[in-house]
């Protein structure tokens, strides 16, 4: 188990782009905004958690075909499935390796781009809280789509189609912790909510996108 | 060398919805080879990935594969930015092997150790490929087509794998069209074609 994350981790470096490829993503999505809407402090301000979100959540999405589409191909997610493994432990593997490329480094480097946006100072601590405890659920929820779509050629559109609706309460309670912070409401609320859609996706998508991915091997 | 390593009776399997081969019955005992012959189409891949249990069979039973299998298909499941090291390490990894020293001087592989699997010929892919299955300790190899863009040195090589492997307790089942050398009883896929292409609701109801 700790060599598939080991594996899938190498992978990402040296393919190019595992660390870098969302990171840069991010922040031309948060850098374009500023040119659409204009660089008033004051238009920017309310919107920054929302944008700062839904960047995070675009970031994330760019990556996830990754998770099973090369395996499947070179016929590894064959050999996976025939291993001692358990299928479900390799789903949350993949998916654990794909929050470390790219949902930890959006993390990290969130608060850089909160202030290319004007963020209030209040909302910097509620952005990292957010998006280190609501990012894990992108990834496990991005690994159950990609896990549903393995096989299909051009399959990155219909997972994108199929994830970002469940992506929505995520998004809603991940952006409203940080709106709550910079207006000094208590943000503890939806920040526990998000821990708990982080939670139960942990706990119940490995399962389902390990017998997604069985009946896709047939 | 009585004891049954693989038992099957009575599989049928399907590949797209429609059934391809029915009554199969076969009994495969520790040390010895099945090598499955037909055409093209006939079913041969169908019949291996049903044992690997990739996909369920339609009826019958199979007895014996499971855990013991090691499955090699038509594509040898490499990482092409990784070494050849790299490669086989992962898999003795994930199945709790130890050295891969015996694997890369079965399939020659010492002097190609540190190149990036991208950069080998689809001959030298192989042999990594087959490689695996020693560093997998798994007693029931399951091979699909292994020969596929091997010369003959390496045909030989892959054969004294199996021998090797076979006088060790294992066994394996082949599919392939050249004769490999050493003795194994050979199972005509070709007899046990599905008569009338049925079970495709069937299948439906199982996914």
């Amino acid at each position: 188990m700790s060599g598939l994350f080991y594996r899938d981790l190498v992978l990402a470096i040296r393919a190019g782009g595992g660390f870098g490829l969302a990171l840069a993503f991010f922040l031309i999505v948060v850098v374009l905004v500023p040119f659409g809407v204009g660089p008033s402090a004051g238009v920017l301000a309310p919107i920054a958690p929302g944008v700062l979100w839904l960047g995070a959540l675009l970031a994330c999405l760019l990556s996830l075909d990754r998770i099973f589409a090369t395996d499947f191909e070179d016929g590894s997610l064959e050999l996976l499935v025939t291993a001692p493994v358990p299928l479900e432990g390799v789903v949350a593997v993949k998916a654990l390796a794909h929050w470390v490329t790219t949902g930890l480094p959006l993390t990290l480097a969130a608060p850089l781009f909160g202030v290319f946006l004007n963020l209030p100072s209040g909302g910097y601590i509620w952005l990292v809280a957010s998006l280190a405890l609501g990012t894990p659920a992108l990834s496990m929820i991005g690994a159950f789509g990609a896990a549903l779509t393995v096989g299909l050629k051009r399959g990155g559109l219909l997972m994108s189609l199929l994830v970002l609706p469940m992506y929505i309460p995520t998004l809603i309670f991940g952006a409203d912790t940080v709106r709550r912070g910079v207006e000094g409401l208590a943000a503890g609320t939806p920040l526990i909510l998000l821990a708990g859609i982080t939670l139960g996706a942990l706990a119940l998508l490995p399962f389902a996108g390990a017998a997604a991915l069985r009946v896709n091997l047939r | 060398m009585d004891e049954a390593l693989l038992t099957v009776e009575g599989l049928a399997c399907a590949r797209g919805g429609l059934s391809v081969l029915e009554g199969v019955s076969f009994s495969l005992a520790a040390g010895s080879a099945l090598v499955l012959r037909g055409p093209n189409g006939s079913g041969k891949t169908t019949l291996l990935r049903t044992l690997a249990g990739l996909q369920p069979g339609l009826a019958g039973r199979i007895a014996g594969a499971g855990e013991a299998v090691a499955y090699a298909g038509h594509s040898d499941g490499l990482k092409s930015t990784l070494s050849v090291t790299e490669n086989l390490q992962f898999w003795a990894g994930v199945f709790g092997a130890g050295s891969i020293a015996p694997a890369l001087e079965a399939f020659q592989l010492e002097a190609l150790a540190d190149r990036a699997a991208q950069s080998l010929s689809a001959g030298q892919k192989r042999r990594l490929g087959l490689a695996r299955l020693l560093v997998t300790g798994r007693p029931l190899w399951l091979l699909d087509e292994p020969t596929v863009s091997l010369d003959v040195s390496a045909v030989r090589m892959f054969a004294a794998a199996v021998e090797r492997h076979l006088e060790t307790g294992g066994a394996a089942v082949i599919a392939t069209h050249i004769d490999l050398g050493f003795a194994a009883d050979v199972l005509d896929v070709g007899a046990f074609r599905a008569r009338a292409p049925r079970g495709g609701a069937f299948d439906e109801a199982l996914a």
